[in-house]
């Protein structure tokens, strides 16, 4: 005890001197360009052949097999630990049959040694004498585990014995974290990303991310329902480390909403995007929009979107081309803030329109910030998600003389040219106007990104940022003292988790959450460099940069992962985790709004003047205000038999007015004088 | 007016999203009588428009003490001086130069020689005492102590304000609604303008998706110039864009004088255009110099509103503003904007009505975008809680696009900002239907015709919101009913100031005048008023229209077809300079690299990902083979030749000497 009080001391010294210095610029490229001299950027790569070769399992000596994958209730089942170092074997047998990905890390090196420690490390871990930081408070206390669990949190716990103790002293224990944009697998013009679901969740792993949500994207006209079994399938084969998925709406139709509901009720999915960019590609209309904002909100879903402005983007496209511009650069001058800045703000109003909250994606440039923040003063249910990409870098990068480095920036929305935007975002999602942070984590070799050398519109867009998001976002804004550890908490996992109905379960330390736990390590730097990442794509954007803060242990259900500098994945342990609908944090207020705003047509008598007589009304057809209707193909009233928005969007059971269909946030009040009693509206 | 403001309670601090815009019941807005039931004299005074054909019955009508024909294009017209008391015979304008040699005999000394004695002079920048000299219709001088010649009209102005007169930029007065015109006219509309103290109104020209806008212009002017009463211009609306639009706005700027078009972002499936090609029309309309006009209201959301409104049940008028809730104009604003600043184009937003929109318009103004707002009259004195109306033709009268803010804060807003120069230009929004028009739609409310009156009431209730509450000055006052207007649509100094040489439009201001508004008064062939019973402080005494007294205490002497179409060249300063240089200086260049020699993964070869879009918002124009002329590539210089240079400047535009002294420029006609 009297050695755990002392370390306040030190740990407020260790951090108050860790500050200085760090206001001075940083130099961002410390030991020469990005792609010249990295020599060995190669050489430590977990590349797909080097693992077919059984001495290179080094790197992973302690290669288990999960037993629960399939397991979403995790706390249960697992009494069986005392067997397991007979079993574990034998379940391994099944995994090589996965290893047809290229991957494995199972080969029996003296399985019998790995299996037992994994056993004993997964099942019962103490972690002793670090102070829990949690979103709202942080203390000194212990960590009891088992099972996957956290079961016992407190000073001096009785504990059985054999535990394996974690020492965690002077270091900050926080709940893993939660990184809700990667595209693992997302194919953009028919090129897979470099880093798919194996190699991303390591190296989320290794950068102290304990959880991602993968973006399903599925081809346009295709089914939800199809897309979501095939990244599924991948995911459970490949993903070390927990995961949950959302969908993509890639183009909407009317049949498209009982896949929704399918995969809303049964499929354990309560978030899909939606793109206003990607003209003739992915874009929706306003009033698909609006369509599908409808939807979500009736099944209880949140809608994401990315936000920019499909139809001006490819207009300056085309004007950037004539000019001769088919560089990278193109790419940012193509996609100016402004253009994401409209797209918010219009992504803001429908969503009000239809009582829907809203998740912005990608959140890149200082002006969309400022609309996201305004909308929530005003009351808005919105959120908005600044990336690993956009805090820790900017878009100075795209006139690069060098075309690979140039390229390796380049996504969409792009960083901004704006230099002070990484500070800017950081101080938003310091004050709480930004809510969570992402990596957007999609990578791509530098031959990937070549095949759009002469045309700047054939860069598969994504950049890397899943292992070194939460320590740019230390680095930035805890060490700069613009958010304090309880904060970082919250924009790393909490939030995300309970916008996404992942709240207690994940971005919490407590007693019954799960054991997603990083030891985070808050005095010393790490230089990011492509040489140490545990990416396979040759390129990392922030080569060089030195970021306070880094996962010194990280435990993933209950299992340590990372451990003195050692990474122990296990492919296909991750599980995949459902999400229920209607999540507390975003819908109680809409619940709230829908209930309270009803629209009532004003009773009077029927107007018994002279009607003009209408001469042309069927001659001039093209001027008939009718016309102004829905002329959407997918909107006929007549058609569906299931019509979205005569739907009563009920939250709470029967009202007294429930023969008189609703509308959101207009209310129409009675006047002073009483309803006169002509019976004749409607 | 200001009282009933008060009975409202202020929820503009809440959020806008919590704010319940009709939590209080319509307040009793009518201090004499109801609207509609009890005006019963409100068709009495009316000029209705076959009355014109009856020439042989014109003896009829009481209040002409004098009238004569004339002659218009062979044709025998006749036209009205209504409750006026002059006694010689008026000149003929200039315009029509046939009968201008006949007339120089008859040339009354009241129209042609004028002197405006002991008024205080106020032009936007500046108020001064002097007298105002006036001959042919055009300031001959400004000064004290003027020498002139004998046998002049001397106006005394006793100390009132002697201000150019207003120029009101948004009127509909020949835009017909599912084939009937609206009751006010050409005539019936100028005549009221006149009466407000308008001299000078640009109206809309609305051709319907597939006409030609050269035709739809041409049936507009004639209308004009047979029935107008005052100066007039002509904005054309743009219904429907494609390649074919293009070589028409080239003519219409370059050889019919008309720098202003207006797109829509609402009316889904009639006149609504998508992004891209709003996109490229800015693109256009920027390299020939002309002002853009944007009706800004996001027409897909309006529609997915009006039809789950109908779905509801909800078929009157309060349906018009449910469905058309502040949002969607300020987000269709803030879309201009962007697309705006993209192109580098000067937008102008019509009929800025809610709080929302004007603050995006000031915010956008603060970041150096080239915009313009317009609020109008209906924006400025009255708000949407009339929607509500029990009465189904009261709550009909307002409807109008974008629709009036139901928040009782909103005109005291769009004062202000007007005030302080974030909004700029004061319109009417002018487009009277009758009720039995709007009864159209008395069971559907997106059947009922748009637009409210106001062209008479302008300049009035400007004075009476902005200038005797003290938000702005009488300078500002003059900047936003005419000057202002008058610069953006390059007719300035021609109008918009007085000053030695411009034009002889100009109104004596009563600054005390108090008038209630009604419909039995109005010039407007309207049987209502949507301002009914509201009063008014500050009003015209005299109106000078083309250098003849046409308004004098209280009597309106107006001739039809006097008014004259009044050309407008394209590139007006105040919206092209900076445009000018901002072109010379955002030109995007690309970095210089050398070629990329690495790898180049091999794509599979799935064919370039052609759909037919499902969006709504596909052109059909984006897919076009590239024009000859790519705009994008042109240098879009202003100086030096230019493609109009063999064109002869254009007689109706008059350059007037600076107050330097004049230059000795020859070649200026």
């Amino acid at each position: 005890m009297a050695e755990r009080r002392l370390l306040p001391q030190d740990d407020d010294q260790g951090s108050l001197l860790s500050r200085l210095g760090t206001d001075s610029p940083k130099p961002r490229v410390k030991f020469g360009g990005m792609f010249c001299n990295i020599e060995g950027a190669f050489e430590n790569k977990t590349l797909n052949f080097e693992s077919y070769s059984p001495t290179s399992a080094r790197r992973n000596p302690r290669g288990r097999v999960d037993d629960q994958r399939d397991n979403f209730s995790d706390t249960s089942s697992m009494s069986d630990f005392s067997s397991v170092s007979q079993t574990a074997p034998c379940r391994m047998q099944p995994t090589p049959s996965c290893s047809s990905q290229g991957q494995t890390l199972v080969y029996p090196t003296g399985p019998g040694r790995a299996a037992q420690n994994g056993r004993r490390e997964s099942d019962k871990l103490i972690i002793k004498g670090g102070k829990i930081v949690n979103d709202d408070q942080s203390f000194y206390a212990d960590i009891y585990i088992e099972d996957g669990t956290i079961k016992q949190i407190g000073e001096n716990l009785i504990v059985p014995t054999g535990v394996k103790t974690v020492d965690a002293y002077g270091h900050i224990v926080i709940p893993g974290g939660i990184d809700v944009n990667t595209c693992l697998q997302a194919p953009h013009l028919g090129m897979t990303p470099a880093d798919d679901f194996y190699h991303g969740t390591r190296a989320a792993l290794a950068g102290g991310t304990t959880m991602i949500i993968d973006h399903v994207v599925p081809e346009p006209g295709s089914s939800l329902l199809a897309a979501y079994d095939q990244w599924r399938d991948t995911a459970d084969k490949r993903s070390c480390c927990d995961y949950s998925l959302h969908i993509d709406i890639t183009r909407w139709h009317d049949g498209l909403f009982e896949e929704l509901e399918s995969l809303v009720k049964d499929k354990g999915v309560n978030s899909f995007l939606i793109y206003m960019a990607y003209k003739d590609q992915y874009q929706s209309s306003d009033t698909q929009i609006y369509e599908m904002f409808s939807a979500m909100r009736e099944l209880g879903a949140i809608a994401q979107v990315h936000a920019e402005n499909g139809d001006i983007i490819e207009e300056e496209q085309k004007k950037l081309l004539d000019l001769g511009i088919t560089g990278p650069e193109g790419h940012v001058l193509s996609h100016p803030e402004e253009v994401e800045t409209e797209a918010v703000y219009r992504a803001i109003t429908i969503a009000k329109q239809a009582n829907c909250p809203l998740y912005i994606t990608k959140v890149m440039s200082k002006p969309a910030a400022d609309v996201i923040a305004k909308a929530r003063k005003k009351g808005m249910v919105i959120y908005g998600e600044p990336i690993a990409a956009g805090l820790g870098t900017d878009g100075s990068h795209y006139w690069s003389k060098n075309w690979a480095k140039a390229a390796a920036f380049v996504m969409s929305p792009p960083l901004s040219p704006d230099t002070s935007t990484p500070d800017y975002l950081s101080s938003l999602l310091s004050c709480g106007d930004l809510q969570v942070t992402a990596s957007a984590h999609c990578t791509f070799t530098t031959a990937q990104k070549a095949v759009g050398k002469d045309n700047f519109t054939f860069i598969p867009e994504g950049t890397n940022g899943i292992e070194e998001r939460m320590s740019i976002v230390w680095d930035k804004a805890v060490a700069t003292g613009k958010m304090d550890e309880n904060d970082f908490v919250a924009v790393t996992s909490t939030n995300a988790a309970k916008i996404f109905n992942l709240y207690p379960r994940k971005g919490r330390i407590a007693v019954g959450s799960d054991a997603d736990i990083v030891i985070w390590n808050t005095k010393e730097t790490k230089i990011f460099s492509a040489k140490s990442h545990n990416l396979t794509v040759e390129v990392n954007i922030f080569e060089g940069m030195e970021c306070r803060g880094f996962p010194v242990v990280v435990i993933s259900q209950g299992r340590i992962i990372l451990e003195d500098g050692n990474l122990n994945v296990t492919e296909g342990s991750g599980r995949f985790i459902p999400r229920k609908a209607y999540p507390d944090f975003v819908y109680k207020r809409i619940k709230a709004r829908g209930r309270m705003a009803d629209a009532r047509g004003v009773p009077r008598g029927n107007y018994d003047g002279p009607v003009h007589d209408v001469i042309s009304m069927t001659k001039s057809v093209p001027a008939t205000p009718t016309t102004r209707g829905p002329s959407c193909p997918g909107k006929t009233p007549v058609g569906p038999a299931r019509n979205l928005h005569q739907s009563g969007f009920t939250l709470s059971g029967t009202q007294m007015d429930d023969h008189i269909p609703r509308r959101t946030a207009q209310r129409i009040v009675a006047p002073p004088g009483g309803h006169s009693n002509i019976a004749s509206l409607s | 007016m200001s009282d009933y403001r008060r009975q409202w309670n202020r929820e503009d601090e809440l959020p806008v999203y919590l704010a319940k815009p009709i939590s209080t019941g319509p307040n009793q807005r009518h201090k004499s009588h109801g609207m509609f039931s009890s005006v019963e004299g409100a068709y009495d005074s009316k000029t209705i428009d076959f009355d014109q054909y009856s020439v042989g019955r014109k003896g009829n009508r009481s209040s002409r003490s004098s009238s004569r024909e004339r002659i218009v294009d062979g044709d025998f017209e006749a036209y009205e001086i209504s409750g006026g008391t002059i006694s010689s015979p008026e000149p003929h304008p200039f315009t029509e130069c046939e009968a201008e040699t006949v007339q120089k005999a008859l040339l009354s000394v009241v129209s042609e020689r004028l002197l405006i004695k002991g008024g205080r002079v106020v032009n936007d920048d500046q108020s001064l005492y002097a007298d105002v000299y006036v001959e042919d219709g055009i300031i001959k001088q400004v000064g004290e102590n003027l020498i002139v010649p004998g046998g002049v009209k001397v106006i005394e102005a006793n100390g009132c304000m002697v201000i150019p007169g207003g120029i009101d930029v948004n009127t509909c007065l020949h835009k017909p609604y599912l084939g009937t015109p609206p009751v006010d006219d050409f005539y019936q509309g100028t005549k009221a303008a006149l009466a407000g103290g308008t001299t000078m109104i640009i109206d809309h020209v609305t051709p319907q998706p597939g006409d030609s806008l050269l035709e739809a212009f041409e049936k507009w002017q004639e209308a004009a110039d047979k029935k107008s009463c005052c100066d007039y211009s002509l904005h054309v609306d743009i219904p429907h864009w494609h390649e074919g639009v293009k070589e028409e706005l080239e003519q219409l700027v370059q050889e019919k004088g008309i720098n202003s078009f207006q797109v829509f972002m609402a009316y889904k499936g009639l006149f609504q255009m998508p992004d891209s090609q709003l996109y490229e029309a800015f693109s256009f309309l920027k390299e020939l110099g002309a002002v853009v006009l944007v009706h800004a209201e996001n027409g897909d959301l309006i529609a997915q509103e009006q039809s789950k409104i109908l779905g509801m049940g909800i078929t009157g008028p309060e349906g018009h503003p449910l469905s058309r809730p502040e949002e969607l104009e300020a987000e269709a604003v803030f879309r201009t904007v962007t697309l705006g600043n993209r192109v580098n184009c000067p937008v102008y937003i019509t009929k800025v009505m809610s709080k929302s929109a004007a603050d995006t318009v000031a915010n956008a103004r603060k970041k150096g975008s080239v915009v313009f707002g317009e609020p109008i009259t209906a924006s400025l004195a009255t708000d949407g809680s009339h929607y509500w109306s029990k009465n189904w033709a009261k709550a009909a009268a307002y409807v109008t696009s974008p629709p009036l803010s139901p928040d009782p804060t909103t005109p005291d807003h769009l004062h202000s900002l007007l005030a302080c120069g974030d909004l700029q230009v004061v319109g009417s929004g002018h487009c009277a239907y009758s009720t039995s028009q709007k009864a159209i739609g008395k069971d559907n409310f997106t059947l009922i015709p748009e637009g409210t009156n106001g062209v008479e009431e302008r300049m009035g209730f400007v004075w009476d919101k902005a200038v005797a509450m003290g938000k702005m000055d009488e300078n500002q006052f003059v900047a936003v009913t005419s000057t202002n207007a008058a610069k953006i649509f390059n007719l300035y100094p021609r109008k918009g100031r007085i000053a030695v040489g411009s034009d002889a439009d100009i109104v004596i201001w009563d600054s005390d005048k108090i008038k209630t508004i009604t419909a039995k008064a109005q010039q407007s062939a309207l049987e209502y008023n949507i301002f009914e019973g509201m009063e008014c402080r500050g009003g015209p005494a005299y109106v000078v229209s083309q250098g003849r007294i046409v308004f004098e205490e209280g009597k309106l002497q107006v001739q039809q077809g006097t008014g004259r179409f009044i050309s407008r060249k394209p590139f007006p300063d105040i919206a092209y300079q900076r445009i000018k240089y901002r072109n010379k200086v955002m030109s995007k260049q690309g970095v210089s690299r050398g070629m990329y020699d690495g790898p180049v993964y091999d794509v599979p070869v799935t064919p370039k990902y052609i759909t037919p879009a499902p969006s709504a918002k596909t052109s059909p124009t984006t897919h076009q083979p590239p024009p000859i002329r790519n705009l994008h590539q042109s240098n879009f210089s202003l100086s030096g030749a230019q493609i109009d240079d063999n064109i002869p400047r254009r007689s109706g535009h008059r350059i007037v000497a600076p107050p330097g002294g004049r230059s000795n420029i020859t070649s200026l006609g």
